[in-house]
């Protein structure tokens, strides 16, 4: 896409909102809708329309496939190990209440801000990791063609 | 039946045409991604029957006032489903997208995304194997 | 609205035209989910459906193919299967309650209960977000690592790991 030059500024000024609007999603979520799956949606979006816009190898020097792989399985150890150290406090799986026994309230505030960011690491980098697959096979179809 | 019945069901029928249509394409067209396409159709419309049965008359979206002076008299709609749909959702983009990684090597080892000409290739495979091995099989395959 | 769109994602052979159309489809589901309540999940597929789903369906036609060729015969037993399901399911909505109805069993039990202990157990203003993360954590666990599950699925099938293989084999040659 090097001949659209509107493109490419247009992108380069909706990266850095998408991005912001995503992270007020994510943490914004207790008290508008949002939360960790569309927060994760949409700051993989940023990343994809990046590359839609640059291609693929700039996109990766930005973000890299290995970390984009670590970070999916992060999101989830995040989700499990929250519920592991509520276990640990001597309370049930997934108990957030514990984390704070004298004010279970505030525990549960902290265990869906930290569980929603599991979600949220989870869903972004599996998303780019599937759209980075897809993009590096070579196509069959040329641009013309469309 | 009255029309308040009918009004009452439509939205359901309504959904019930989608989820055919999408359930058509899936089982009528030959070509992988229209069945994709299909299977999504298929899915929203499922979606759209669990919302639907979530409404209440009057109702609004499940989020209290910031302050969290709750008015006993606002009618929320029931949040349940919207937590099983919102999920679903996001789970429905990552399994599709399974079935497209499929399609992709499908068409890398075969040439093509037509059904009938898949089924061709592998009859004719079978065939060729069955022609090969045949006689060391004593002849039954 | 929707059925005609979806009717047309049927006549289409344009696989373009489809894979748009079925963006359309997905917007036009948002806008039907804020009116009946469900911002949430409104948000949800607006992202997902006509941003991410669309990007995908085109990735994999750029690999694939751009048209859909004409079926070879047109058989009527899909279209019988499909009338009688839709029939049975019809038949099936008849004692169903009415739309928007407050008393439905749908709305009696777990779904109060939710919504008058969530402010007093949880304290934050969305329900939705509190039920996901906190009544229903298990569930979101499980569906965490499905998602994670399906991208693992993909990176085998066609993520380049396969090429790395190969090659180590070669080397072992």
């Amino acid at each position: 896409m090097r001949h659209h030059l509107l493109l490419r500024v247009i992108t380069k000024l909706l990266v850095g909102p998408i991005i912001l609007f995503a992270l007020y999603v994510q943490f914004h979520g207790d008290y508008s809708p949002g939360g960790g799956f569309q927060a994760g949606v949409i700051f993989a979006v940023a990343f994809i329309l990046f590359g839609i816009v640059f291609g693929l190898t700039k996109v990766k020097q930005v973000f890299p496939p290995w970390i984009v792989h670590k970070l999916a399985a992060l999101g989830v150890l995040i989700y499990a190990g929250t519920g592991i150290y509520s276990l640990m406090l001597g309370s049930t799986f997934l108990n957030y209440g514990a984390f704070t026994p004298a004010h279970p309230e505030h525990g549960q505030h902290w265990g869906i801000l930290i569980v929603e960011l599991g979600v949220g690491i989870t869903v972004a980098a599996v998303m780019v990791a599937i759209y980075y697959a897809f993009a590096a096979r070579p196509p069959v179809i040329n641009d013309e063609e469309w | 039946m009255t029309s308040e019945f009918i009004l009452g069901h439509l939205n359901y029928w309504l959904f019930i045409v989608l989820m055919m249509i999408g359930f058509y394409i899936v089982v009528a067209r030959g070509n992988y991604i229209k069945k994709i396409v299909g299977l999504n159709v298929f899915q929203v419309s499922v979606f759209m029957f669990y919302i639907s049965i979530g409404k209440v008359e009057g109702g609004t979206a499940p989020i209290f006032p910031l302050d969290m002076n709750i008015d006993p008299d606002v009618v929320y709609s029931n949040p349940l489903p919207h937590v099983l749909i919102l999920t679903a959702i996001v789970v429905g983009i990552a399994t599709t997208s399974l079935g497209l990684a499929l399609i992709v090597r499908i068409r890398e080892e075969f040439g093509t995304i037509e059904e009938d000409e898949i089924l061709e290739i592998e009859s004719k495979l079978q065939a060729k194997e069955n022609s090969a091995e045949g006689p060391s099989m004593g002849g039954r395959a | 609205m929707l059925v005609v769109t979806a009717i047309a994602i049927l006549m289409m052979r344009h696989l373009f035209a489809v894979v748009m159309l079925s963006s359309v489809f997905s917007l036009l589901c948002a806008l039907l989910f804020v009116t009946l309540d469900a911002v949430d999940v409104a948000f949800t597929e607006a992202a997902v459906g006509a941003g991410i789903s669309t990007v995908l369906l085109l990735g994999t036609m750029a690999l694939t193919a751009r048209n859909e060729k004409m079926p070879r015969n047109f058989s009527p037993v899909p279209l019988l299967v499909v009338l009688v399901t839709g029939g049975v399911l019809i038949y099936g909505t008849l004692d169903m309650p009415d739309f928007g109805s407050a008393t439905s069993p749908a709305q009696s039990h777990l779904a109060t209960q939710y919504l008058t202990q969530s402010p007093h157990d949880i304290g934050i203003p969305n329900v939705v977000t509190a039920i996901l993360a906190s009544y229903r954590g298990y569930d979101t666990l499980g569906e965490t690592v499905v998602v994670f599950t399906a991208c693992v699925g993909v990176l085998i099938l066609i993520g380049g790991l396969a090429r790395r293989r190969r090659k180590d084999e070669g080397g072992a040659n």
